[in-house]
């Protein structure tokens, strides 16, 4: 079909994809082109164009900088701990609830324990303060009333480390739950039966037929995460972390903006944020592949 | 011990030991509603856990008498139905066009979203485009920037590829436009889709927090989480400095603050149940892609 017919045909499609396209341009590659500022002496009245190329300058600043490793170990740190703690619960708990055979408990349970997903990090972090604190928090309240000294769950970067992941868990272990139920419920319904007639147990059934049947999402998810391993969200180490424990709790995500927008060097922040996008890139794109080819191979 | 024996047992104690994780996760919010309907001498003895103390409603007509609580509320609102509304619009014009799959030059558009997926300008260039564009201080800062999310676009994008076709090629043979299809044909059938895209993008706008830090300082623009925020982090700093003996600021009520926090999350605790059963399905099509 020529060109102009075709385009006669379905231009109504393209102008669908007209602002859509538009707002990609501006609002995603627009701040790529931003990027420049971090080889640039960035000042706002000579603006992104107009400010004087530096180099390398910027990058030996960052790489000299006591607080950026620091955010940087941080961030693999507390990743990493979040992966060991979190990753499990939700499989855990999914496999529990796959076994629950009354109907309207199973609905009930994950109803409730889907809700912290919903709940924002201001929300939390308003609750947490209300349970941990050190003054008048929730357990420190208990921990009083039998004669024990007050924990300090948010003032001592170790305790308050131990908060960090707990709240995690309770955040995200119920949502997490509902990819593995799908994998369950997509396992062949005849293997369990054949096991019910060979007389396998519960604990047996799960063992060898749950877990290898949803062994693919598994490590699917795994993937995911370790790729991820680089990029932190932002609001939650912002809002759960506090001045006392900055030492644990500054991070990428952070420090980005402290050092940007709160102390206004934009070039250094604009560097720093370019390296961690560039290997959260590696981290993805080698995260992509793997999970590819672990998805080509569970097929044969 | 026999099998059925054996399978009961499993059963009760694995429905005790959810029972337990469900009370867990529901023991915060417990303890935060306890508070918020107790009078501040117990809650200052310590002695509010889960059942509210020498009941009061203060904190509560404390907060909707607050005026400045209730323009942030109305606020966030209108914000959280302006940006669902022009998210949903924008998702569905490109996830429509890109699901048909013999559409010319479907492949570059395609490229140009994904690579967004996986590298981004970052926080300061994101700034930057915003003061440039002169949006800092208005709605539109926390509308635009987050517009289309690319993974919504592809979870509607797998969703519309489940319509059979042929309900789409009759339409077209009685010479119906495009358009007409989408409307007349299309959105009707992707109704499970749809709610569950508006929920996250909702959602995600009413919980939305960053944004809000960084582009706004105009109080009257505040939204509720970041006006929340405010309120907990100055007495959040106090907490510090009466621990450390720096300072003796009067604190902010106990129960106020527990207050605020209800009245913050209470919106989506009242929407939630009713969209449940749509945004797990929702979440399946999505896994599926991947």
């Amino acid at each position: 079909m020529r060109n102009s017919v075709y385009l006669r045909r379905h231009w109504q499609l393209y102008s669908l994809l007209l602002l859509p396209v538009i707002y990609f341009i501006i609002f995603k590659y627009g701040p790529m082109y931003g990027v420049q500022i971090a080889f640039k002496d960035f000042n706002f009245f000579q603006g992104i164009g107009g400010s004087k190329w530096v180099g390398l300058d910027v990058f030996r600043e960052v790489f000299q900088n006591n607080n950026f490793f620091k955010a940087l170990r941080n961030t693999l740190m507390l990743n990493l701990l979040d992966l060991i703690v979190s990753f499990p619960a939700p499989l855990i708990l999914a496999i529990m609830l796959y076994e629950l055979r009354i109907t309207w408990f199973k609905k009930l349970a994950q109803t409730i324990l889907y809700v912290p997903h919903f709940i924002s990090w201001v929300i939390i972090g308003g609750i947490v303060l209300q349970v941990f604190g050190t003054q008048s928090g929730f357990i420190n309240n208990l921990l009083a009333g039998m004669g024990l000294d007050a924990i300090p769950f948010l003032s001592d970067k170790n305790y308050w480390l131990v908060t960090y992941l707990l709240i995690g868990v309770w955040q995200s272990a119920g949502w997490g739950t509902i990819l593995y139920l799908a994998a369950l419920t997509g396992i062949n319904k005849e293997l369990f039966e054949a096991a019910e007639v060979d007389g396998a147990s519960r604990f047996k059934k799960i063992l060898h037929i749950s877990l290898p049947g949803i062994k693919t999402t598994i490590a699917t998810l795994l993937i995911i995460n370790l790729g991820n391993m680089i990029s932190i969200g932002f609001d939650r180490p912002f809002i759960i972390g506090n001045v006392a424990v900055r030492d644990y709790s500054e991070v990428l995500s952070t420090f980005v903006y402290r050092v940007g927008i709160e102390s206004g060097q934009i070039s250094l922040a604009t560097a720093v944020g370019l390296f961690q996008a560039l290997v959260g890139l590696i981290f993805l794109l080698a995260s992509n592949y793997a999970s590819k080819k672990l998805a080509d191979e569970s097929i044969l | 011990m026999s099998e059925r024996a054996a399978n009961r047992i499993f059963d009760v104690f694995n429905i005790l030991l959810i029972t337990f994780v469900v009370i867990l996760c529901l023991m915060p919010f417990i303890h935060i509603i306890a508070i918020s309907l107790s009078s501040s001498r117990p809650i200052m003895a310590g002695l509010v856990s889960f059942f509210p103390r020498e009941i009061s409603f203060e904190a509560y007509t404390q907060v909707f008498s607050d005026m400045s609580m209730i323009r942030s509320l109305g606020f966030t609102i209108f914000l959280t139905i302006l940006a669902t509304a022009l998210s949903m619009a924008m998702t569905i014009a490109v996830a429509y066009s890109l699901s048909k799959r013999d559409l010319r030059g479907r492949k570059w558009f395609m490229l140009i979203i994904v690579v967004t997926m996986f590298f981004s300008g970052g926080l300061i260039p994101d700034y930057i485009l915003v003061r440039n564009l002169h949006l800092l201080d208005t709605v539109w800062a926390l509308v635009l920037p987050g517009l289309i999310s690319p993974f919504y676009m592809i979870i509607l994008i797998s969703f519309l590829n489940g319509i059979p076709k042929s309900l789409e090629e009759a339409a077209e043979i009685d010479g119906t436009t495009h358009l007409g299809t989408l409307f007349r044909i299309i959105l009707p059938l992707s109704l499970p889709a749809l709610a569950t895209l508006s929920l996250f993008y909702a959602v995600g706008r009413w919980n939305g927090f960053q944004d809000a830090l960084m582009y706004i300082n105009n109080t009257d623009l505040y939204p509720l989480q970041l006006k929340l925020y405010q309120m907990i982090q100055n007495n959040q700093v106090s907490d510090l400095m009466q621990q450390e003996g720096l300072g003796m600021n009067k604190l902010m009520p106990e129960s106020l603050k527990a207050a605020s926090v209800i009245f913050t999350t209470l919106p989506i605790l009242i929407v939630y149940p009713f969209l449940q059963r749509y945004f797990i399905s929702g979440m399946m099509v999505g896994a599926v892609k991947g």
